[in-house]
């Protein structure tokens, strides 16, 4: 399967309330997919269907020996939680010497410093949080990331610290993105397939020929200003 | 005090600590307290049936674990509602059940002689509580920040879940004859809340509650010998106090 991700006809409901119907779209091998829409259009609630943690109907099937990390949007934790981003990132990554050495590494490669990387999780400001989601995800050498708005509180160069080391993930190691983002410069430089939700049917494609003014006028429900950065 | 009892008492107490930490820190310290008192009924039934009742609580803390995870996988119908009527009735029928000095025992934790297959049996299933704790710590608090995530870190976390529960079950249990159905919870949260408020990471976390158990189970059983009155409140008194001790370190 040249694909490691087909989805067909998938509807989640909550009771009686259908959050997503008949949403089908399959991802490449190291391709990237942005999910697009506006606040409840259910991308989060897709995402938590992918990983199989709300019940749906349809089919969702991933390429065998897929190994997928998950970044989620947001975690209500304890803020007096006396456990620290090593301690997590330990959780990941049983203590060994060379385990130790690949946190380091990874506390580096997303930009947590060490002052932080000893602070309890639950004082890390959101973006520092979401580094350390992410770094927690790639400790386990993922084939798939699924991202849930991973630069969300991110600082400037934070966001091009986290998109530059996604990029430079999937040239190296031919990585499939999942990620759900509200910044349509993102989505135009860096999905090569953006999927819409929030309209009465999905809409897929890439994005230079799908995202037209009358469709994100009609999944936004009003004109929305976006700048396109071809750099 | 034999030391026998010293020594379950003790190992009881390092269960305690090590499970009460990843209690309070998935904010489950208020589900302690009626969990415990399910175990009056089986008390009750064991009584009346001449059997010992230790056995008896642990059947039905064990069935009240089970419950409370059938139902949190249920969405939307209110598990704290459900725990709180549920082990409300529990406690009702089995002071109804249970009488006289075996209620008092029952409820506060008694001194009586430790039988050979108590002994046995409280020393195995700690032991048992503490090895779950200390090999499955990573992924518990894999699960505590976030269950999605420990699910796509290859986490089964509703059979995680339930086996952490069912730990809790059995350290509540293994506590009932020093504490007792009212108190038991005291201990499994208190030392862990106190190491809370002072660690600044897991390690310290579960050290210092461990540390605390221990303490207060050591000095409550020793007060409590000495002035020959029930276990349960002095041992509570005691890691009641380290709490508030607590306030003035940190």
């Amino acid at each position: 399967m040249d694909n490691v991700l087909e989805v067909d006809r998938l509807s989640i409901r909550f009771g009686k309330v259908e959050v997503l119907t008949d949403v089908s779209f399959q991802v490449a091998k190291g391709d990237s997919l942005a999910v697009i829409g506006p606040n409840g259009a259910g991308k989060t609630v897709l995402f938590r269907a992918l990983i199989r943690s709300v019940a749906s109907e349809g089919t969702i099937r991933w390429a065998p020996d897929v190994r997928i990390g998950y970044v989620p949007q947001k975690l209500d934790l304890d803020r007096d939680v006396p456990i620290t981003a090593t301690d997590f990132l330990r959780a990941r990554s049983p203590s060994t010497r060379a385990a130790d050495a690949e946190i380091s590494r990874m506390l580096g490669l997303v930009g947590i410093s060490k002052e932080a990387s000893e602070s309890s999780i639950g004082i890390l400001s959101g973006g520092q949080f979401q580094r350390l989601l992410v770094a927690f995800a790639l400790l386990g050498k993922p084939s798939v990331l699924l991202l849930d708005e991973p630069t969300a509180g991110v600082d400037r160069p934070g966001q091009k610290r986290l998109n530059e080391l996604v990029r430079h993930l999937q040239e190296e190691q031919g990585l499939s993105v999942l990620f759900i983002s509200h910044e349509l410069s993102v989505v135009y430089r860096y999905a090569t397939n953006v999927l819409c939700l929030g309209s009465r049917q999905a809409h897929l494609g890439p994005p230079r020929r799908i995202l037209t003014p009358d469709l994100l006028a009609e999944i936004y429900g009003s004109t929305v200003d976006y700048h396109v950065h071809d750099h | 005090m034999t030391i026998e009892t010293l020594l379950l008492s003790i190992t009881m107490a390092v269960a305690a600590g090590l499970v009460g930490s990843f209690a309070v820190m998935r904010r489950m310290a208020l589900a302690a307290d009626p969990m415990s008192h399910v175990a009056l009924p089986g008390i009750g039934v064991a009584l009346a049936l001449h059997i010992n009742p230790l056995f008896g609580a642990l059947a039905m803390l064990l069935f009240g674990a089970l419950l409370v995870w059938g139902v949190e996988g249920k969405a939307r119908l209110g598990t704290e509602a459900i725990i709180g009527v549920l082990f409300s009735v529990a406690l009702a029928t089995g002071s109804l059940m249970t009488s006289g000095e075996d209620l008092i025992d029952a409820l506060f934790g008694g001194a009586g002689v430790l039988s050979w297959p108590e002994l046995c049996f409280g020393l195995i299933a700690s032991s048992a509580v503490v090895a779950f704790v200390v090999l499955q710590r990573n992924k518990l608090v894999v699960m505590l920040v976030s269950p999605d995530v420990a699910r796509t870190a290859g986490i089964d976390v509703r059979r995680l879940d339930l086996l952490y529960l069912e730990t809790f079950a059995l350290t509540i249990g293994l506590g009932l004859r020093f504490l007792g159905v009212l108190l038991m919870g005291a201990l499994i949260i208190i030392p862990a809340a106190t190491a809370k408020r002072l660690a600044r990471n897991l390690t310290e976390m579960l050290v210092l509650a461990v540390s605390i158990a221990v303490v207060a189970t050591a000095a409550g059983n020793w007060l409590a010998s000495w002035l020959h009155r029930p276990t349960g409140p002095f041992i509570v008194l005691m890691a009641a106090a380290c709490f508030l001790l607590s306030f003035l370190l940190r």
